[in-house]
């Protein structure tokens, strides 16, 4: 379904801030594999979501998306394979558009956008009977403007927008990193009930490694631009925070420098 | 009391062309709208495009040229200003406001070009013009004067009207998008350079359009006509934006907003006489239209610094600690 060959990806490459982010990312997802991305500040997760979905071109390697070799395709024109959920609230909608503009742009990902009505009558019923079992009391407020609504609720509409036109791929980076506790759960269990329900290969960036563990089919860490570390199946299942860390010492050699991540670590071990 | 009297009907007797000029001007405002509001750029071309505008139907309609087709050519020529500044700005990466700029100042030259001279002057006794000054004076039939403003409306009327439909369809609201969330929009498969330059264009087909319309109204073209034309469109927008704001709040919608714009320009026009009327010189009006711009565009600001301010901090601060007598014998 998704394939990365030796992606890598230099930085500011001839000047003193020149940094070497990518170094030789080779992954291969099949369909419907949900991988959860753990590793420490600086190791790259971000980076290859951004690679996967082409906000700049790579130096090196290969993208390819179903078997198509997307490497040479601009951000827009991958889109059509590619859902996205940022960790900025703020940055997967457009504020002064309502609710169901917003929704019927992402359900236009893809397609020709041409002088046809930009949102039909039919669509709307859609879109309120897909927000009433997201259970967030937007159902009745298709034309509030999306710049009304909470992070939580903003994040759960992306999910949607995401998700509305069946993506290839879907690329959630830290999605509820800017949620609260309780928010962050409950968006994370809709986010669990969608990729269940369509079957979605996903990609999600999380720094609770407990989240990783129990989220989804397969695990990889990444330190210094490269996966140090995949697993899936029973084998995923069976982790604790205590053999990630271990894990993360042995591959890399260093201690895991993600203060968010040892914090949520600490929590769960301290249960 | 007689002078004021006299003012108060010199006022009246202005204010059917202060309208009709308001409207007319609209029409740019409508096109500085869709630049500045909805695709948050700051687009200086209009300055260059307005004159452009002009002198193109007035050219055009001299040798000619049928008026109507006239304004059309003009619409186009000022399309292919708003190409050049987008060219500048998405091909090239040259940043907005800078590509407006020199797109502009080319335009001066070509101005020139078309011209031969600064001045383009055109009567409406000699040629059937769709619109001209001279039915708005007074002393005009009530019905000229009806007629007249009744073209501008009319322009106007349908302008928002297809606007309202074009920002309604799937390619018009990529263009909100766009300018409301560039990177969303990316993400979305929206092609944000083609969104802003189809945006610009169309823009500034509107502003020389307008040039077109009001170089017939004033039965001229003039090489300077449109200096400081971006900041008169910016007045009315803020103008209309704040009014509607007021009148409407929540329920601002598209059309009233476009309504509201124009509304903007028609009200900056009847103040503008009227400060005249009070004894500012004409010398001075590109003065006051700045100052218009700088105020409603501060007042926001000022009033978000004082809602949350230091020296009110402070201030309340000290206010606390003397009435609760904390914060004295802590240390």
């Amino acid at each position: 379904m998704l394939e990365l060959h030796n992606v890598r990806k230099i930085f500011n490459r001839g000047s003193i801030n020149e940094k070497s982010v990518l170094n030789g990312i080779d992954l291969i997802l099949e369909e419907g594999d949900y991988v959860t991305v753990i590793g420490g500040n600086g190791a790259g997760k971000s980076t290859t979501l951004n690679a996967i979905a082409g906000v700049w071109p790579i130096d090196d390697g290969a993208v390819i998306i179903n078997g198509q070799n997307v490497t040479g395709l601009s951000e827009h024109k991958r889109a059509k394979y590619i859902g996205r959920v940022f960790q900025d609230p703020q940055l997967g909608s457009a504020p002064a558009m309502e609710i169901q503009e917003n929704l019927a742009l992402a359900a236009r990902r893809g397609g020709s956008r041409g002088l046809r009505w930009g949102i039909t009558k039919r669509e709307r019923e859609e879109y309120r009977e897909k927000l009433r079992s997201f259970d967030l009391g937007l159902e009745n407020r298709l034309s509030d403007k999306v710049g009304l609504l909470s992070g939580g609720q903003r994040q759960a509409l992306t999910l949607l927008m995401a998700t509305l036109k069946k993506p290839e791929i879907l690329l959630l980076d830290e999605h509820t990193a800017a949620l609260d506790p309780k928010t962050a759960a409950k968006v994370l269990e809709l986010t669990d009930k969608i990729i269940a329900e369509h079957n979605l290969t996903t990609l999600m960036i999380t720094h609770n490694m407990n989240d990783a563990i129990k989220h989804g089919n397969r695990l990889i860490m990444m330190n210094d631009g490269k996966i140090i570390f995949d697993v899936k199946g029973e084998e995923k299942s069976k982790l604790t925070v205590n053999d990630l860390l271990k894990k993360f010492e042995q591959a890399s050699g260093t201690k895991l420098n993600n203060d968010r991540m040892l914090l949520a670590g600490a929590e769960t071990q301290s249960d | 009391m007689e002078v004021l009297l006299n003012k108060i009907t010199t006022f009246g007797n202005a204010l059917p062309g202060d309208i009709t000029q308001g409207l007319i001007w609209g029409i740019l405002a409508i096109g500085v709208f869709i630049t500045y509001k909805i695709l948050d750029f700051a687009d200086l071309t209009v300055d260059g495009s307005l004159g452009l505008g002009g002198v193109v139907a007035v050219v055009l309609i001299t040798n000619g040229v049928p008026v109507p087709l006239a304004i059309f050519i003009a619409f186009l020529a000022g399309c292919c200003a708003g190409l050049a500044t987008a060219i500048f700005n998405t091909v090239l990466g040259i940043p907005g406001i800078l590509a407006g700029i020199l797109t502009q100042l080319a335009l001066y030259s070509i101005y020139l070009d078309i011209n031969g001279k600064a001045n383009a002057p055109i009567s409406v006794d000699k040629y059937p013009l769709v619109i001209s000054s001279r039915y708005v004076t007074a002393g005009n039939d009530i019905a000229d004067i009806i007629r007249t403003v009744g073209v501008a409306l009319a322009f106007v009327a349908v302008i928002i009207a297809v606007l309202y439909w074009f920002f309604g369809t799937e390619y018009g609201m990529s263009i909100r998008a766009t300018g409301c969330n560039s990177a969303m929009s990316k993400a979305e498969g929206i092609n944000t350079k083609a969104t802003t330059i189809v945006t610009l264009v169309l823009s500034n087909g509107l502003v020389g359009l307008s040039g077109a319309i009001l170089a017939q109204y004033q039965g001229f073209a003039d090489v300077n006509m449109g200096r400081g034309a971006i900041v008169i469109g910016l007045a009315a927008v803020i103008i209309g934006m704040v009014l509607g704001e007021v009148i409407f709040k929540k329920h601002f919608n598209f059309v009233a907003k476009l309504a509201f714009t124009v509304m903007g320009a028609v009200i900056y026009f009847i103040v503008l006489r009227v400060v005249i009327l009070i004894g500012l010189s004409t010398d001075n009006t590109k003065l006051f239209s700045a100052l218009i711009v700088a105020v409603f565009l501060a007042v926001p600001y000022l009033r978000s610094q004082y809602a949350v301010s230091f020296v009110r901090a402070g201030k309340k601060s000290a206010e606390y600690l003397a009435r609760s007598g904390a914060g004295k014998g802590d240390n």
